[in-house]
């Protein structure tokens, strides 16, 4: 008796072992195909959960949703395609991404989900015209203000029309904070939470520039001439110089920039349209003006916009799921409901039949189009290596916020513009 | 008649038995260890972004991993940090334990505070102490992030202050396993308290030694979290030609940081350090293990 249950134990142990290599998520209808979406978005999770649980209520398809932590997308994305349940529906959000993840993704020229696209501005090739992913929503980005504190002051939001403007009252609000109660800048923390408003964000304004002079990028271009790092130390310095926090406080961060803003302390705040949900509450008539830096006719200019929210879908899974996956696709963009849940998450969608936009500062910047301001495409995209790339830049950052000698903005230009050079090569060997 | 020797071997119950009860753990560690093992060093000779997509290169990976600055850079930091820490953790870990072994009140109290840090997680303990000293450096207007010696030093002692109490737990289990007799003896026979502990007192530990630097030299090297969390590598020296070498990053961190840079040739190269990085901490240990054996005495 004790000999069957020592044995008994000692087998189920060992099963225990296998456990977890058993195959869970098989798609119950081999025909049908399934849908499993590796989500690039943690805000979006929860919405996009409650829509997969309603598809499949309505068609009977299976959808599998799994949101990757923050910051974590291409460790799970690599893990998750190695196994033999692989995501259909994943994200390639830049010509980085692109790189690593073309072989994977079906060119999606012709599909139905293709034909529903308002626009083609945010959709990614690869080098032989292959489609590899297509924007399911679009952000922008720019300089947040509460026009209620510049009017406090005794400015008025017409001052702003271009980096002298900006300058002005930038500069008047932090030297009378004191007496106004409130600063310029929210902080500009150069930690892993907030430095890339300034690294991927405001690092935009220069390649953006340099972009234009070239005609447009259509893919990453190997060196970049830094011809507008001036524009971009202009914008850079008023904002760490006439801020709350002294420079010298901001690399390991801990201020909290959006509160900040929120309770009044700041006049601007250098984010991006998916704050609207958050700073609308305390503060209804934020708005969004552009990166003001000094180039010549900025008064044309408009805010940043672009994504890196791209759908791809999976090569290497079965027809069956691809097609389940377009179909899927499809009915998140043009069924009212669902678009509708999508875009009070995602701002807007740039899809014929989705729901309209309810973002202030997305309107922000389809009002500045409209007014015939050029919009800032996000150039940004294309930094080779991201992670090395900005973290070398907030290395240089650091030093030159510590002490803003010529000699530690030289290593910043030498980070941003020779660093470039130095990435692209290390990403194509 | 003569026996079977298979079988006789058979009829003893706990050879039967044996087998069974070392399975579950012999297939954990060919799963866990042994498989995953034999597959990185595989993937160290490919290229590759899926690991079940890897193509044969050859050694290419071997020589880009060798050519690399920055895991040379990364190679000599993390020895440099190594030995310190080896150094100061066994040595205050011992004092530690000796003071707390002479019976004076409230050792158990003090055994127990200072095991507490090493339950703490890499993480976690990276991300307070970078706040500590963060917090004492902004009064100076600078930061950890801001000099190469700050973060050496930051996270030598952030490694103290963790690993010391569970050093000091192995020493004390090997000073109270010093015979008494012998301490009496050569008491009796006039030696100080310096003769004591450097002639009887510590050869007889000699077996704590070895395991307590044979640990600090491995966890010396295999540093990661503590690493990623309280520095990152920061600060850079930003190069002229546009590159930047991540002056405190150490061969973990540099290992994965290749690992997720987007080259396609990187996963391989990440790959081939890290079985040059077994071979190096593998080698150091052992080399380090039979040193300190020949050293230990016969009770």
């Amino acid at each position: 008796m004790k000999k069957t249950f020592a044995i008994l134990l000692a087998v189920v142990l060992v099963l225990g072992l296998f456990a977890g290599c058993a195959q869970t998520d098989k798609p119950a209808d081999g025909e049908k195909g399934s849908v499993y979406w590796l989500n690039f978005k943690p805000e979006l999770d929860e919405t996009i959960q409650a829509l997969g649980k309603t598809y499949t209520e309505k068609t009977g398809v299976n959808v599998k949703i799994v949101t990757a932590a923050s910051g974590t997308y291409s460790q799970t994305l690599t893990s998750e395609m190695d196994k033999s349940g692989a995501p259909t529906l994943f994200v390639i959000g830049n010509q980085a991404g692109v790189k690593q993840w073309k072989d994977y993704a079906k060119d999606l020229k012709g599909t139905a989900i293709e034909q529903e696209l308002s626009t083609d501005a945010y959709n990614l090739y690869d080098e032989s015209g292959k489609l590899c992913s297509i924007g399911y929503c679009y952000e922008c980005y720019g300089i947040i203000v509460n026009p209620t504190l510049i009017e406090q002051a005794g400015h008025s939001m017409d001052e702003i029309k271009n980096f002298e403007g900006l300058k002005a009252v930038a500069e008047d609000i932090h030297a009378r904070a004191a007496e106004l109660g409130f600063d310029a800048f929210s902080s500009s923390d150069m930690d892993g939470s907030s430095s890339w408003r300034f690294t991927g964000h405001m690092a935009n304004l220069e390649y953006f520039y340099e972009e234009r002079d070239a005609g447009g990028w259509t893919e990453c271009p190997a060196s970049l001439s830094g011809k507008y790092m001036e524009n971009f130390k202009n914008l850079y310095d008023l904002c760490i110089n006439n801020s709350l926090t002294a420079p010298t406080d901001l690399a390991t961060g801990g201020h909290d920039a959006e509160n900040e803003f929120k309770t009044g302390k700041a006049a601007f705040f250098v984010n991006g349209s998916w704050e609207y949900a958050a700073v609308s509450e305390a503060v209804p008539n934020a708005t969004m003006i552009p990166y003001y830096c000094g180039v010549e006719g900025e008064e044309k200019a408009g805010l940043n916009c672009g994504t890196e929210n791209c759908w791809a879908v999976n090569a290497k899974a079965s027809e069956a799921d691809q097609q389940a996956t377009i179909d899927f696709m499809v009915w998140l963009v043009t069924d009212p409901d669902a678009s509708a849940k999508m875009v009070e998450q995602l701002g807007i969608m740039p899809y014929k039949k989705a729901a309209a936009s309810s973002n202030g500062f997305l309107n922000d910047a389809a009002k500045y189009t409209d007014n015939g301001c050029y919009v800032m495409d996000w150039a940004t995209n294309y930094q080779p290596n991201v992670d090395d790339y900005r973290a070398t830049l907030v290395a240089a950052l650091n030093q030159y916020n510590a002490d803003q000698s010529d000699a530690n903005w030289e290593a910043v230009k030498t980070a941003f513009v020779d660093g470039w050079a130095v990435q692209y090569a290390a990403a194509n060997k | 008649m003569h026996s079977n020797p298979l079988k006789k071997y058979w009829k003893n119950p706990t050879r039967r038995w044996a087998l069974l009860f070392l399975g579950p753990v012999v297939a954990a560690f060919a799963i866990g260890f042994v498989w995953p093992f034999i597959q990185g060093i595989w993937l160290s000779l490919c290229k590759f972004r899926l690991i079940s997509d890897a193509k044969f290169i050859g050694f290419g990976n071997f020589a880009a991993a060798l050519e690399d600055p920055s895991f040379r850079h990364a190679f000599w930091y993390t020895a440099l940090f190594a030995v310190v820490s080896l150094v100061l953790i066994n040595v205050l870990a011992f004092a530690v334990a000796y003071v707390l072994t002479q019976g004076i009140k409230g050792s158990n109290l003090f055994r127990t505070v200072f095991f507490m840090p090493n339950l703490i997680g890499g993480i976690v303990l990276g991300y307070i102490w970078s706040m500590i000293f963060d917090g004492i450096l902004s009064r100076y207007g600078t930061s950890i992030l801001m000099e190469t010696r700050y973060g050496f030093w930051g996270l030598i002692i952030l490694m103290l202050w963790q690993q010391i109490g569970y050093m000091m737990i192995i020493y004390i289990a090997g000073l109270q396993a010093v015979p008494e007799d012998m301490l009496e003896a050569a008491r009796i026979d006039g030696a100080n308290r310096r003769q004591i502990l450097f002639r009887v007192t510590i050869p007889n530990v000699m077996p704590s030694i070895t395991i307590c630097t044979f640990l600090s030299l491995t966890n010396g090297f295999k540093l990661f979290d503590q690493n990623m969390a309280l520095t990152a590598g920061q600060p850079f020296l930003i190069q002229s030609d546009g590159s930047a070498i991540k002056t405190t990053e150490m061969l973990a961190l540099n290992i994965y940081n290749t690992f997720y840079s987007s080259s396609n040739t990187s996963p391989g190269v990440a790959q081939a350090k890290a079985v040059l990085f077994f071979v190096l901490v593998a080698g150091l240990g052992l080399l380090q293990l039979s040193y300190t054996r020949k050293r230990e005495v016969q009770q």
